[in-house]
């Protein structure tokens, strides 16, 4: 249980029976008036964002989330389908829940399910994944302005920025955070 | 040196020019004081009790308390016969901490006798005119690149205009839904002294404890703030001097300190013996560390201070 003065940037909170996390606050008190706490709340289901001012004597339950390691395994109509590897159990994600992380998801790779009272509601990935490049334009030599660079497709489909020099069949690493590449890969 | 030291020299080097833009202005603020015939006064820090106020909380030191504001002992130096006293001193207020709010803070705060708020606020426009002079802004002062205009007289309008202006619902309806804190600082004071500055007065009554009714409107309170790019510089009013009135409202605001599990506080009873001989008089309260933010153009009251609670 939080009351409003525990509140802080990142936490998550249960507000009408869904979570929230908090994405901006700030302490405010207008003349002699009363402690006022006013948040910038993300639905984490749903992704709204709405802004809620609260009093001191608000409380708060906390949201009961938590991340399980799983394996994706394929894609079925518009679901995602991963498998808990402790009890073989299968779990599915809507397109919009797993949302850019379809980008950087191939077969088999491990991620982290976000489980919210047990439903899974949303997916982490590793901040690294190595992925390779199916359709690049070739590289012309001598085309080596600092900073250029062209875009190429890698096996889930998703296009990326590269430098140059990238090309098919290469493996490349990226930041799932940021979708940016990073370097070569050696196979 | 560990790379933590170096980083705290770094950080606290950053503030340099806001922490010498802060002593110039407490140096310009003294100087117009004294030239103005005012005593400086220093109370203790440390006293037995505050003034019971429903929104503010003390610090508790040993058995006695930090001053929340140092309002009972200026009061009773009036009292005595003391007619134009100012004070720059730290006070302490529990669990306010955010962009604008540090637990331990710099008030400047004066009481003239004689005076009404009007009085008082065209005294506070002529201090703080001087003090920009000083400082070096004549005209104007920019805060997040826009220009306020410095030109006198500035902005005067009511509370209940102001909630015409800008609010969705008027004053009373904020009231009698329970949403005066709310509407003030959603929809309200963002848009306040933004063109230039602006005195907001004639309060409700219920906020305002130790600030006189008004003779012709028992639901106001003879109080004024004073707002500068949006934020909230200083409190004054018009000192209540009925003592009864006043213990009353002390009471009420025990009372609601009570139901909310908040430290108990004694009746200011030797306050209260003198308070009828307090002359008819106005005083005011002025964030020295908020006025710092608008010389320092800052949104961030961290920026104006050397130490925060976090960096101790």
């Amino acid at each position: 249980m939080f009351t409003a003065s525990d509140l802080r940037k990142g936490l998550r909170i249960k507000i009408d029976n869904e979570p929230y996390v908090i994405i901006e606050f700030n302490f405010v008190k207008p003349g002699k008036g009363q402690a006022l706490y006013r948040t910038k709340l993300k639905n984490m289901i749903n992704g709204n964002q709405f802004e809620r001012t609260f009093r001191s004597v608000d409380t708060f339950e906390s949201a009961d989330l938590r991340e399980k390691k799983m394996q994706y395994l394929y894609k079925e109509g518009d679901k995602y389908c991963f498998m808990d590897n402790e009890n073989y159990e299968q779990v599915y994600l809507t397109e919009d829940q797993v949302d850019d992380a379809k980008n950087f998801m191939t077969d088999n790779i491990e991620v982290e399910i976000l489980l919210f009272e047990d439903k899974p509601i949303g997916i982490s990935l590793p901040n690294f994944v190595e992925l390779i490049v199916t359709e690049a334009e070739p590289w012309a030599r001598g085309d080596t302005a600092a900073g250029s660079t062209k875009p190429v497709k890698v096996q889930t489909g998703y296009t990326i920025q590269v430098p140059t020099f990238v090309t098919e069949g290469e493996k490349i690493r990226i930041d799932t955070r940021t979708g940016e590449y990073l370097t070569r890969v050696k196979i | 040196m560990t790379e933590s030291h170096q980083d705290d020299s770094f950080l606290l080097a950053c503030k340099m020019r806001a922490l010498q833009l802060r002593a110039k202005l407490i140096q310009s603020i003294r100087y117009f004081f004294i030239q103005n015939n005012f005593l400086e006064i220093e109370t203790p820090l440390r006293i037995p009790s505050p003034a019971p106020e429903e929104h503010i909380e003390a610090i508790r030191s040993e058995n006695w308390f930090l001053q929340t504001s140092p309002e009972l002992c200026m009061k009773r130096l009036l009292a005595a016969g003391y007619p134009r006293i100012f004070q720059i001193s730290k006070c302490f207020r529990a669990a306010e901490r955010g962009n604008k709010h540090l637990p331990e803070f710099t008030m400047l705060e004066w009481y003239v006798a004689q005076f009404d708020y009007h009085q008082l606020m065209d005294q506070c426009e002529a201090m703080l005119v001087a003090a920009f002079k000083d400082m070096g802004h004549d005209k104007n002062i920019t805060r997040q690149n826009k220009e306020i205009s410095l030109a006198t007289p500035w902005e005067k309008i009511s509370i209940a205009a102001v909630f015409n202006i800008y609010a969705p619902i008027s004053l009373q309806q904020a009231l009698h839904q329970d949403k005066f804190d709310e509407i003030m600082v959603e929809y309200i004071e963002p848009f306040l002294g933004i063109d230039r500055p602006t005195f907001i007065y004639d309060y409700p009554t219920q906020p305002a404890a130790p600030a006189k009714t008004k003779k012709s409107n028992p639901d106001v309170a003879e109080r004024f703030e004073l707002y500068i790019g949006g934020l909230e510089l200083a409190n004054g009013f018009s000192e209540l001097t009925d003592a009864d009135e006043q213990r009353q409202r002390f009471e009420e605001a025990l009372k609601a300190r009570t139901a909310k599990n908040w430290i108990h506080y004694e009746m200011p009873e030797k306050f209260l013996k003198i308070l009828e001989t307090v002359p008819q008089s106005a005083g005011i309260a002025l964030g020295i560390d908020r006025l710092a933010m608008i010389l320092a153009d800052t949104d961030k009251i961290d920026d104006v201070v050397a130490f925060t609670p976090e960096s101790l």
